[in-house]
C-alpha cells in the first residue's frame, strides 16, 4: 500500500553505503536499503550474513564504520547523543532471544521503557503493562511471574509487549519465530502484524522462515555478501527470478550461494 | 640485529596493549562515576547492590575476621613469650586487624563472592542482549547497571570492615583470655590504649578503595564479556583475579600513603 507511493514520499528509513567490519571480517559491505513509511520490510539472509548487525547499526548498538542511515530524512550516524536518544525512543525492538530482564518481573519488563521515558509512576506503569499484555494475549496475572518461568513462546509475547508498550513509530523484529513451533510462530506473526497495523508503524523484520516472511512482510530484501542483493514485494519471494533468492527461499544446496564451512 | 628489532617490537606491542587496557578501564570507571553526578539515580539498583555487598557477605567476612584475630593472638604469643612481652599481644592483634587484615581479607572475600557474582550477572546480560535492550528502552546501561554498583561497593565495604574489626579483636580477646589465661580487663585496656583513630580511619579508607575496586572489576569484566557462556565464565575469573591483585597492590600504595612518613 504505502509502498506504491514511495516515489513521492521520502522513505522512513534510508540506508546508503553502510559498512561494518569486525577486525578483518567484513560483515556489511555497502548496504543500501529504503523502507517506506508504514511498510513492513522483511530482510532475509543466511545465518551470520549480518542481519542482526544491520539492525544494531540502525539502533546505534553497534557503531557503523561508514555510510548513512537516515530516519525521517535525518542522518542518525551524525547526530549528537541527545538527538539520537530522542530518535531511538521512537523505535521498539524485539530481540532474537527476547532479551527479557530476568531480574525483573514480567510487568516491569513490559513497562520498563514507560518508566524510563515518560517518568510514569509504578502504579500507572503497572496498569499500562496489564493493557499491553492483554494486546499480546497474556493475562494480567502473567505480569507477576519472572521471565524464567515462561515458555519460549510466552517470552516472545512479553518481548513483543515490551517493544510496543511505548507505541513506537518504528519497530524491529529479529527472527521473531526462530525456535518456536509452527503454530506458535504463526500466532506471533499474527500478533506482530496486528501491532504494526494498529500503530501504523514502519517495521523491519528479520527472518529465514519463508512462511513468516510472507505473513509479516509487505516488501522484502535479501542480504548476501554484505549487500542487499534483491528487493521486491514479499509476495514475490518464492518466484523472484533472482538466483540467490531462489536458492535461499527454496532451500537448495546447489546454487550461487556457497556456504562458508570453514571458520 | 633482527632479533633485537623483533624483541623491541614485541615490547612495544605489549606496552600498547597494557596502555589500551588501563586506558579502557580508566575510561570505564570515570564514565561510571560521572553518571552518579547526573540524574536519574537508580535508588533501587543501588539498594540491591548494597544488600548484596553488605548483608550477604557478612557471614563470610565475620568468620574470616574472627579466625584471623584468634590466629594472630596465638602466633604472637608463641613469638613474644620468649621476650616476656605478653602485654604487647593486645596491641599486635588490634593493629594488624584494624590496619591490615580487616580491610584486606574483607576485600578478598567480597571479591570472590560479590565481584564474581556481578561479573556473572552483567556478563549474562551482555551475551543475552539484555544490555542492548536497556539502551533501546531509553536507559543508559552504564547509569543503570554500573554506577549504582560502584557506589554500593565503595560505601558497603567500610561497614563490613568495621564489623570485621570488632569481630577480629573479639577473636583475639577470646583466645588470649580463655586459652592463654590473660586478664580480660587489662587485655581490653591494652587494646584501647594501642589503637588510634588514624588506625581505624585508614583501615576504613582502604576498605572504601577496595570496595570500589571489587565493584569496578566485576562490572568491567562482566560488561565487556563476549562469547557466550564460556565468555561469562572467563569474565568471572578475570574479575576475581584482577580485583585480588589490585587490592593487594593498592594496599601497599595506601599503606605507604598513610604511614610511611
Ligand atoms: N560484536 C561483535 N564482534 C565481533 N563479531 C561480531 C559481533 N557481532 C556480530 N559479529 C559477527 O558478524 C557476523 C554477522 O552476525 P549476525 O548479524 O549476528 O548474523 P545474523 O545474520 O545471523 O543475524 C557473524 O559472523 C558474527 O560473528
Ligand atoms: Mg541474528
Amino acid at each position: 500500500m504505502a509502498a506504491g507511493m514511495s516515489g513521492a514520499a521520502p522513505p522512513k528509513i534510508r540506508i546508503r553505503g553502510l559498512r561494518k567490519s569486525f577486525g578483518e571480517k567484513r560483515v556489511l559491505d555497502g548496504v543500501d536499503l529504503d523502507v517506506a513509511t508504514g511498510t513492513s520490510m522483511v530482510v532475509i539472509g543466511g545465518s551470520g550474513s549480518g542481519k542482526s548487525v544491520l539492525i544494531k547499526c540502525i539502533l546505534g548498538l553497534i557503531e557503523a564504520d561508514d555510510g548513512q542511515i537516515e530516519i525521517d530524512g535525518r542522518d542518525v550516524l551524525r547526530m549528537d547523543r541527545r538527538e539520537r536518544d530522542t530518535v531511538n525512543a521512537g523505535i521498539g525492538m524485539l530481540f532474537q532471544n527476547s532479551a527479557l530482564f530476568d531480574s525483573l518481573p514480567v510487568w516491569e519488563n513490559v513497562a520498563f521503557g514507560l518508566m524510563a521515558q515518560r517518568g510514569a509512576t509504578r502504579a500507572q506503569a503497572r496498569q499500562r503493562a496489564a493493557e499491553v499484555l492483554a494486546q499480546v494475549g497474556l493475562a494480567a496475572s502473567v505480569g507477576e511471574l519472572s521471565p524464567s518461568e515462561l515458555s519460549g513462546g510466552m517470552q516472545k509475547r512479553v518481548g513483543l509487549a515490551r517493544a510496543i508498550a511505548a507505541q513506537p513509530g518504528i519497530m524491529f523484529f529479529d527472527e521473531p519465530t526462530t525456535g518456536l513451533d509452527p503454530i506458535m510462530g504463526a500466532v506471533i506473526d499474527g500478533l506482530i502484524v496486528d501491532c504494526v497495523k494498529r500503530l501504523g508503524s514502519t517495521a523491519i523484520a528479520i527472518t529465514h522462515d519463508m512462511a513468516s516472511a510472507r505473513r509479516i512482510g509487505d516488501a522484502a530484501a535479501m542480504l548476501y555478501g554484505g549487500r542487499i542483493v534483491w528487493t521486491g514485494p514479499a509476495g514475490a519471494l518464492m518466484d523472484s527470478g533472482n538466483k540467490l533468492v531462489d536458492q535461499f527461499t527454496h532451500g537448495r544446496r546447489e546454487g550461487p550461494i556457497q556456504m562458508e564451512l570453514r571458520k | 640485529m633482527n632479533t633485537l628489532l623483533d624483541g623491541t617490537a614485541a615490547l612495544g606491542r605489549g606496552a600498547i596493549g597494557v596502555c589500551r587496557v588501563v586506558g579502557g578501564l580508566a575510561l570505564f570507571a570515570l564514565t561510571g562515576l560521572s553518571h552518579l553526578l547526573r540524574p536519574p539515580f537508580y535508588g533501587r539498583m543501588f539498594l540491591r547492590a548494597f544488600v548484596e555487598f553488605a548483608y550477604f557477605s557478612l557471614p563470610v567476612v565475620a568468620l574470616t575476621a574472627i579466625f584471623s584475630g584468634m590466629v594472630i593472638a596465638l602466633q604472637s604469643f608463641t613469638g613474644f613469650a620468649r621476650f616476656n612481652a605478653e602485654s604487647a599481644i593486645a596491641g599486635v592483634v588490634v593493629l594488624s586487624v584494624v590496619r591490615e587484615l580487616g580491610p584486606v581479607l574483607a576485600g578478598l572475600m567480597v571479591a570472590g563472592r560479590v565481584g564474581a557474582a556481578m561479573a556473572a550477572e552483567l556478563g549474562t546480560m551482555r551475551v543475552t542482549d539484555q544490555i542492548d535492550a536497556l539502551t533501546t528502552l531509553s536507559t543508559n546501561p552504564m547509569k543503570y547497571l554500573v554506577a549504582p554498583r560502584l557506589l554500593a561497593g565503595t560505601i558497603a565495604l567500610p561497614f563490613l570492615v568495621l564489623i570485621a574489626d570488632i569481630l577480629g579483636v573479639l577473636g583475639g580477646f577470646f583466645v588470649s583470655t580463655v586459652k592463654l589465661g590473660f586478664a580480660p580487663g587489662s587485655y581490653l585496656v591494652n587494646t584501647v590504649n594501642f589503637m588510634t583513630a588514624t588506625d581505624v580511619l585508614s583501615g576504613l579508607a582502604k576498605a572504601a578503595v577496595f570496595g570500589f575496586i571489587v565493584a569496578l572489576m566485576g562490572c568491567y569484566h562482566g560488561y565487556n564479556s563476549r562469547g557466550g557462556a564460556e565468555g561469562v565464565g572467563a569474565a568471572t575469573t578475570s574479575a576475581v583475579v584482577a580485583a585480588s591483585i589490585l587490592i593487594l597492590a593498592f594496599d601497599y600504595v595506601l599503606t605507604e600513603l598513610f604511614f610511611a612518613r
